[in-house]
């Protein structure tokens, strides 16, 4: 398969995020490690954020077990390609599970891009959006634009899912942004956040 | 104390009450005969919510977001899918999120087909390698006690847990 060039495409990966996160709500965030960890961060340190800054390839399944534990409440994944590729399981497990509740964005570079940008297989021709599709997720849509982004913001926050939505964006980097990095801090103050309870 | 069991009793009878007891509402597992009765008594329960996995690395995965949202679950795995779970257990190590699997034994007592054996014999030695705390049973009868101190260390203690059963109990595999 030719590679594709991503030179196409406009969207500002942290612009894109930041726009998604200003009609959260009371969603609970789970990011996938990379460059998404500081997307979500510089929104906002909010302590219903779950900076995953390991385990590759288990965003999407981390969220999907808060999701059947908190099902009132909106699990959004901010994850990036080459990590939704490491777990590309997940997809079949929730399309099989079909959680209402969970929401999953991919902030698309079509590369790896906190190891030197070495192209991932979304460039390459393999459609995450038709992989979610046949997996039976409820809802799916390609992001190339602002208007497209605007058009999806409420099937993101308030449709019934599952859904995933791939955002195609300039493989360029923002400034890192640090979130917190110790897990057992993070982890118990998302917990207090969402469930109310102190571990 | 071990009391004595009928001979249509099975460890899983007690393991499924126990689940019910300690609150377990989220089974993730990957299919293993040695764990087929406890899936089906998981599985008829609407009190439980079981998932079939792709591969066990997303149930460590799915337990760590159950913890994080104020559920209880177990991860339900044969030895062989141990291997598939190392990267993702660093999750319960960095962050001490409670953890509670069974792993079911192939390639260890008894063992006739030896493709089974190599991760069988690393089973435990991965486990432990991940920081994993090891709880080894091979009688039936003392499973679901031991399961019980497990639940106690992962979560009272928010320890990473593995009730590890012997190939002596299940069998499989080992009938040539």
């Amino acid at each position: 398969m030719a590679t594709k060039s991503n030179t196409k495409y406009t969207l500002q990966r942290r612009k894109v995020v930041h726009r998604i996160l200003e009609g959260r709500g009371d969603a609970a965030v789970v990011t996938g490690i990379g460059n998404a960890v500081h997307d979500v961060a510089s929104a906002n340190d909010d302590p219903k954020n779950m900076y995953l800054a390991g385990i590759m390839g288990g965003a999407a399944m981390v969220a999907f077990g808060v999701a059947l534990a908190q099902p009132k409440r909106r699990i959004l994944v901010i994850t990036g390609d080459g990590e939704l590729l490491a777990g590309i399981g997940s997809l079949a497990t929730i399309g099989v599970e079909q959680p209402k509740n969970l929401s999953i964005i991919v902030i698309d570079n079509q590369a790896y891009g906190a190891t030197g940008n070495q192209h991932t297989h979304t460039g390459r021709g393999v459609d995450l959006v038709g992989i979610a599709a046949a997996s039976g997720f409820k809802k799916t849509a390609l992001i190339t634009t602002n208007a497209e982004l605007q058009a999806e913001l409420p099937r993101i926050h308030n449709k019934p899912g599952p859904y995933l939505a791939v955002v195609k964006v300039m493989s360029k980097s923002s400034a890192r942004i640090d979130a917190p990095k110790d897990g057992t801090y993070v982890s118990r103050r998302f917990r207090a956040a969402v469930t109310g309870e102190s571990a | 104390m071990v009391s004595k069991k009928s001979k249509t009793w099975h460890w899983s009878q007690d393991v499924h009450q126990l689940f019910k007891k300690i609150g377990i509402k989220q089974v993730a597992y990957v299919p293993d005969g040695g764990l087929a009765k406890l899936l089906e008594r998981c599985q008829a329960d609407k009190s439980m919510r079981s998932v079939v996995l792709t591969t066990e690395e997303e149930g460590v995965a799915q337990m760590a977001g159950a913890w994080l949202g104020g559920q209880r679950g177990v991860l339900l795995t044969q030895s062989g899918g141990v291997g598939n779970c190392i990267n993702m257990l660093s999750m319960m190590q960095e962050c001490r999120i409670p953890l509670l699997s069974l792993v079911s034994m192939r390639g260890e007592w008894g063992e006739t087909f030896p493709w089974q054996v190599p991760m069988g014999q690393s089973t435990i030695p991965a486990l432990e390698a991940a920081k994993v705390i090891v709880h080894h049973v091979d009688q039936a009868e003392k499973v679901p006690e031991t399961v019980q101190a497990a639940a106690k260390l992962a979560f009272d203690a928010n320890r990473a847990v593995a009730v590890v059963i012997s190939q002596r109990i299940s069998g499989s595999g080992s009938k040539g």
